[in-house]
């Protein structure tokens, strides 16, 4: 029945994970084909707020994500890298106590975060508002434009000559000598598959009858019109609750997780004005000048994680030669890093860093 | 302003104001949203006190005919309100409004969208100088100031409306140095037979003819403007013969009114979940209703412009419609008109726009160095790159070039990008649909769109996991 050629390697999920695992593996000599049910880089991959920040990531997982920065700053320019440095404010007493408990933690893991006095961090950044408690430094912070992920990886996947097929939703995996998937633009075969889904990883692993319990956040992201300059560093809040930084044109994006609605199931996710005004408020707390400043547009983008918060990265459990990659908090600092891991586990090799079993149990802590 | 509406009417032109007008008369408890001073719309907009002995029109006769009728309704009116977002929120919607200055929420159980239409000029090169303005923004000046363009003026576009610009700047008093349009002698007669079933609207624009012949305006038939001159300021512009495809006459001016058919208001109701088809005969891509304003979407109508360019009659019509089914969705006891004055509104509605839509090679005069997005200053060649390397989606413009994340929100633009992709990658116009709409609906100042914020009342979920 099907025709066209078997590839070794079907990606499904077009995201940085799917794109960065299928460059790695076709580097290896796989021939590999990367399918989206979208266009490349649209879903939390070219949604997200950008932020590359060691001092929001996961302790146990410090040690990818500095090696996801070098990822970035070598893609530099073309993804709109900038290493500015970023400051994590605490506004009271609380929040400082919480910065201090945490900032040392990874501090310890490796991350080169030291805490500042208010004349350096007013030094630093002249508009932020005087009414910030305790402040930590971290010279490895900075950003990029999530917005280029797709054009980036479109571009690096022809020039490495891998197949990418886009508006190609999977609706159907058929095993059995290999893999055939059953997609509007026709079935394609392939002997093993990798799904890098993302918040869609629930719904596409259960064509292989594998429950997999990822949920999906739905976390909100805001950008003003361009400004003048108003701060160099991203800006962040010790619960999390602000991320900002002013790019270099001129627009500041404000994104802190905070929640709009939707499942991945429904479509798209919603923009939520009652999260989103307080998220807009804390910006405005923190750089007061922002207040005149027009916002023009809020959008969601669908943030995947396991019960324990810890990445999918290995073999699908129960299913031979189907992987999956995904759910890494902090998945677009570390997602170049993880797929070049991932890559090289589906080539046979031992990768340099260990992988995170998706067989394993979530409830218990066992990373 | 917590209280619960039963309707909220989003808008307050011809649709918007007869949609309020007749929910009201049923009992049900109506607001109606819009951000100008007074109700009216576009087409039926108010005149400032300034200048309000100005000689009358049959638009101000309509328009004041409605703002009476308005102003004796229980329809409450918020003029000079700004919509932000709307949201379902269970069994009713809530709307984040901007008025004096601040955000205020409104609640209805039901919601109408009477969104209007926007105007599409076509990029050509030295469009962005000043004195080069919107067809349909001219009127809008005419309108409610009795501003002029400039002192001589070319007149420039497609459609009844490049005539009624050309008529009015004379009957103001201005110079009409041309009227340039795409249209051949030959699309107005194909169209007659639709405009037949309203000769009031087909007497008037004969008398515009009238006035221009006499006044000797040179006409330009199946011609278009191909370039702009000047620096600063407009100083003359060029024109082409599109079947010949050669240069036709150039004219000394200081202003240009261009414009190429509106557009309806889509994104809001495209927000909310209504399904868009493309329909060139309405102005491209329209929501998806029924004829009386009910979408697939619970408590949710539409009429009027915003659901697909068939003009101020039909809008008016197609507002009682939709507002006499929203009450009864309601339980209210509101009439059921008729449905065929508005047929045959539409039929005309329909014939106008499939004039005024951009001629089919109009991209043409958009030259590799035309800006195409003018909030960030990206011509055609830029664009044109993207695609080539693999951008086939407006939303996959959008990402990488940033065209139509700028303040008018790729409201400019996007009918010109998406002509361009369906060129390059071989598509229909009706595979390339527009960007994924995104709130705010206009923009906001951060501050009022954040409102009064107390640091200890912030909600503080649970730290993320360390």
């Amino acid at each position: 029945m099907t025709t066209g050629p078997t590839y070794e390697i079907a990606i499904i999920g077009g995201g940085i994970m799917g794109c960065a695992t299928a460059l790695r593996v076709a580097a290896g000599g796989m021939s590999a084909i990367v399918l989206d049910q979208g266009d490349l880089g649209q879903g939390a991959s070219g949604v997200n707020a950008g932020t590359l920040s060691l001092q929001i990531k996961r302790v146990k997982l410090m040690p990818y994500a500095l090696k996801g920065h070098h990822c970035w700053e070598e893609m530099g320019d073309t993804v709109g890298f900038a290493k500015t440095g970023g400051y994590t404010l605490a506004f009271n007493a609380r929040e400082a106590e919480m910065l201090h408990e945490r900032q040392t933690l990874k501090s310890n893991a490796g991350a080169p975060i030291e805490f500042v006095s208010n004349n350096q961090l007013r030094a630093a950044e002249p508009n932020l508002t005087h009414k910030v408690e305790a402040a930590s430094f971290c010279p490895e912070d900075g950003y990029a434009n999530s917005s280029l992920t797709g054009q980036y990886y479109r571009g690096k996947l022809r020039d490495a000559g891998i197949p990418y097929r886009e508006g190609c939703a999977v609706t159907a995996i058929d095993q059995g000598d290999g893999f055939t998937l059953t997609t509007p633009q026709g079935p394609i075969r392939a002997n093993r598959i990798l799904l890098a889904a993302g918040a869609w990883l629930k719904p596409l692993a259960a064509l292989l009858d594998v429950d997999l319990p990822v949920n999906a956040r739905v976390n909100t992201v805001s950008v003003t019109e361009r400004l003048q300059p108003l701060m160099s560093s991203v800006i962040g809040h010790a619960t999390g609750l602000l991320t900002m930084k002013q790019k270099a044109n001129g627009t500041v994006l404000i994104g802190g997780g905070w929640q709009g609605r939707g499942t991945p199931q429904d479509g798209r996710g919603t923009v939520d004005a009652d999260t989103v005004r307080p998220n807009l408020a804390l910006a405005q707390y923190a750089v007061p000048a922002l207040s005149a400043a027009r916002v023009t547009r809020s959008w969601t983008g669908f943030e995947a994680n396991v019960p324990d918060f810890y990445p999918l990265a290995g073999a699908l459990p129960g299913v031979p030669d189907a992987f999956v990659l995904g759910c890494v908090r902090g998945g677009y600092t570390i997602g170049p890093y993880i797929s070049q891991l991932m890559g090289d586990h589906i080539l046979g090799r031992e990768p340099e860093m260990p992988l995170f079993d998706p067989g394993r149990d979530f409830e218990k802590d066992t990373i | 302003m917590s209280d619960l509406n039963d309707i909220a009417v989003v808008g307050a032109g011809p649709a918007g104001g007869n949609a309020a007008l007749v929910a009201a008369q049923s009992g049900a408890r109506v607001v109606m949203l819009d951000e100008q001073p007074a109700p009216g719309g576009q087409v039926w907009r108010g005149k400032t006190a300034s200048i309000l002995l100005a000689p009358v029109t049959p638009e101000t006769t309509a328009g004041n005919g409605l703002r009476s009728a308005l102003s004796e309704s229980a329809a409450t009116h918020l003029a000079d309100t700004r919509v932000w977002d709307i949201l379902r929120n269970g069994d009713h919607w809530s709307l984040q409004i901007l008025r004096n200055g601040a955000t205020e929420q409104i609640t209805c159980r039901s919601l109408i969208l009477a969104t209007g239409a926007r105007e599409y000029v076509q990029p050509i090169p030295g469009w962005t100088t000043p004195g080069v303005i919107g067809l349909a923004g001219a009127t809008s000046l005419f309108k409610q100031t009795l501003s002029l363009p400039g002192k001589r003026t070319v007149v420039s576009g497609t459609g009844p409306l490049v005539f009624f610009v050309a008529s009015e700047i004379r009957r103001l008093g201005g110079e009409v140095a041309a009227v340039i349009t795409p249209n051949t002698r030959a699309d107005w007669a194909r169209a007659t037979p639709s405009m037949i079933g309203q000769p009031k609207l087909l007497a008037r624009g004969a008398l515009w003819m009238a006035d221009l012949i006499l006044a000797r305006v040179p006409i330009l038939w199946g011609h278009a403007v191909s370039e702009v001159e000047g620096r600063d300021h407009v100083t003359g512009i060029k024109t082409i013969n599109l079947k010949r495809g050669v240069a036709g006459l150039s004219f000394a001016t200081d202003s240009l009114c261009l414009g190429n058919g509106l557009i309806a208001q889509i994104e809001a109701a495209q927000m909310l979940g209504a399904a868009i088809r493309y329909d060139p005969s309405l102005g491209g891509w329209v929501p998806v209703a029924d004829p009386d304003g009910a979408t697939k979407v619970d408590g949710l109508y539409l009429c009027g412009d915003g659901c697909g360019i068939r003009g101020a009659a039909a809008a008016a019509l197609q507002g009682t419609l939709a507002g006499a089914r929203a009450a009864r969705d309601l339980g209210f006891s509101a009439p059921s008109p008729p449905v065929r004055p508005w047929q045959r509104a539409e039929r005309f509605g329909r014939a106008m726009t499939a004039l005024s839509i951009p001629h089919a090679d109009a991209h043409a005069l958009t030259t590799q160095d035309t800006i195409v997005c003018r909030c960030e200053s990206l011509s055609r060649r830029d664009i044109s790159t993207e695609i080539t390397t693999g951008a086939t989606s407006t939303n996959a413009v959008k990402s990488g070039k940033r065209a139509g994340m700028g303040p008018c929100g790729g409201k400019y633009c996007q009918t010109a990008i998406a002509a361009l992709i369906a060129e390059q990658t071989d598509k229909s116009t009706s595979d390339v649909p527009p960007p994924t709409p995104r709130p705010p609906l206009r923009p906001v100042p951060l501050g009022q769109a954040a409102g009064d914020f107390d640091y200890d009342d912030l909600p503080i979920p649970k730290p993320a996991p360390l």
